[in-house]
């Protein structure tokens, strides 16, 4: 599976990272080099083997659903780059 | 003073030869002699450190006897800490005070435990090295034109250099033994879910586990009776009841049955390493324990399976990084995605990048099955492996690492760095504990012994690892560091 340049824009995109023009050649080197280390995995049928996406079948544990948290807009809000009563602010949206 | 293990502070603290604030001052006093060599520490909490010293000492004379009360600790710096500076090695957080402090901060606050300071690491704990930090490279105490490992690296030099008595780390494919290793200290990481995660910057939410970073496995013990325990703000958090992990490590290692892989002692190992390993083993024979070879048939593919499930979550887990509500936020955003897209790009560095492109890609349309759910299927292989070698064996024990330190810029290669971590990984992949500690000197630099457990066998790690430190002197072995 090559991973080549319009392939590192995509992702790039999806992943919101910009991939300036100078890098571009160097990134998809490197993931290349990557995806082979990975593809090393494809020498092996797994093909009844059941998938383990946790270190032990753990099942989700329920809680009450109760208020727990507290109301801390203030203080959290005071870690963002920019707030305006209360909302965060970014970069108009729509016209 | 400041040499000896948490174990020896507790005493001499509670004997009253010496007090918190003295002990403080004085560990205080080396930071300040040598972080500029090391690069160890990101954040000196010196007035903190001092009012919570003080506050111990205060503790003390009122009776209290808490094992850790007052003992001068570094937290790894993915560690949320109230009022100090959280960066988790990155431009990203550079300026980030969390709101709150994390689980293992908080137990060891309650403890009485010390906080000197935050510790350097490789960004977002992504790499093997410690080079990939924002606030530049840590260097090793035994040599310093060598790394000391990564991620925990700043953890490890600080407790092999002496600028703190224990220290806390994380290891999601080695982040703490590999380290360990390299700076010939005692590194444990225990099972999955045994320490929360509450408050610890999230890599890879199925591999991540908090550890201690320490001089010898009696203080390793020391620190899980704090740190281990039911939590429930992490969902993924063992409900199982703790141990009482410094009683459990007296047992002889009589009748201990040791499995010695064969694919931790083929290519790619170093020949003094393994010399290092064998004499080892031929001292836990000695002990009384007999050694058998098994096989981990499919550990050459954990660096794999590895590098889709870590990068797959941290690329979830650091989507959160928008610069829009903490966190660094470009200069002039343009546009909304101009800001999402610059503030990333200039908030992470190249390897985190790289890996949040690997796993964006691994988990897009038409790659999930033969990368995503194909690397948890190799992960149902590797943990089937431990299951079996688990039936006949009570440990596993090999080297921590193929080699000791290397030099500093010598791993450009992205694919050989992450080859470093070629017999930790797969304990992660499957959850186990394991600890590394030092097995003697391979031409001046350290050697590290891997001890694997399987499931929730804390104790009986801990254990084969101190009676080995009863019976030998690596673990006091220490670099001879000038200070300029």
């Amino acid at each position: 599976m090559a991973f080549d340049r319009l392939e590192v824009e995509k992702v790039a995109q999806l992943a919101r990272l910009h991939i300036s023009d100078a890098e571009a050649q160097e990134v998809t080197s490197r993931i290349n080099d990557i995806l082979d280390l990975i593809d090393r995995m494809q020498s092996v049928d797994t093909e009844n083997v059941e998938p383990l996406a946790y270190p032990r079948d753990v099942r989700q544990r329920l809680r009450p659903d109760e208020i727990t948290e507290t109301d801390r807009r203030e203080e959290l809000q005071r870690l963002a780059p920019a707030v305006e009563s209360g909302l965060f602010l970014v970069p108009k949206v729509l016209d | 003073m400041i040499e000896k293990t948490a174990t020896e502070l507790a005493r001499a603290l509670h004997s009253g030869e010496i007090s918190s604030v003295e002990l403080t001052k004085a560990y205080l006093n080396r930071i300040s002699a040598l972080n500029n060599q090391l690069n160890a520490f990101i954040t000196i909490c010196e007035e903190s450190a001092l009012e919570q010293a003080r506050a111990a000492d205060t503790r003390r004379a009122a009776g209290d006897s808490s094992p850790l009360l007052g003992i001068p600790l570094a937290h790894k710096d993915i560690f949320c800490t109230k009022d100090q500076i959280t960066s988790c090695g990155s431009r990203m957080l550079h300026n980030f005070t969390a709101p709150y402090d994390a689980y293992v901060v908080e137990r060891f606050n309650a403890a009485g435990a010390v906080m000197l300071g935050k510790t350097n690491m490789d960004e977002f704990a992504m790499g093997s090295s410690n080079e990939t930090s924002f606030f530049g490279p840590v260097r090793n105490p035994w040599d310093t034109e060598r790394v000391p490992g990564g991620s925990s690296g700043g953890s490890a030099a600080a407790v092999a250099a002496d600028l703190c008595a224990m220290a806390t780390g994380t290891d999601t494919g080695g982040s703490i033994r590999q380290p360990a290793a390299f700076c010939g200290i005692t590194g444990f990481k225990p099972s999955y879910g045994r320490v929360s995660r509450w408050g610890m910057i999230a890599f890879a939410s199925s591999l991540d586990q908090a550890g201690p970073l320490c001089k010898s496995a009696e203080d390793a013990a020391l620190m899980m009776n704090v740190m281990a325990g039911p939590d429930r703000r992490d969902s993924t958090c063992a409900e199982l009841e703790t141990e009482d992990y410094q009683a459990g490590i007296g047992q002889g290692l009589k009748g201990l049955k040791i499995g010695l892989p064969r694919q931790h002692f083929a290519e790619g190992l170093s020949a003094e390493v393994e010399l290092r390993i064998r004499d080892a083993l031929a001292e836990f024979e000695k002990l009384g324990a007999t050694v058998i070879d098994i096989d981990l048939p499919n550990n050459h593919l954990s660096v794999s399976a590895y590098y889709v499930v870590a990068p797959a979550e941290a690329s979830a887990n650091l989507s959160r990084y928008d610069g829009v509500r903490y966190g660094y936020r470009c200069e002039q955003p343009v546009d909304l995605e101009d800001l999402y897209k610059r503030s990333r790009s200039e908030g992470f560095g190249e390897e985190v990048k790289r890996r949040i492109m690997v796993g964006t890609y691994a988990l897009s349309a038409g790659y999930f099955d033969a990368y995503y759910r194909k690397a948890q299927k190799i992960r149902r292989l590797i943990k089937n492996d431990f299951d079996t070698a688990f039936n006949s064996v009570d440990v596993i024990i090999g080297p921590t690492s193929p080699h000791t330190a290397f030099t500093l810029g010598s791993k450009t290669d992205p694919v050989a760095m992450y080859l470093e971590d070629i017999y930790t990984i797969a304990v992660n992949l499957a959850g186990l504990p394991g600890i590394s500690i030092p097995a003697g000197l391979c031409g001046g630099l350290p050697a590290g012994l891997h001890i694997i457990g399987n499931d929730f066998a804390e104790s009986r790690v801990l254990n084969v690892a101190h009676q080995f430190q009863l019976a030998t002197d690596f673990h006091r072995q220490k670099p001879a560091l000038k200070v300029n």
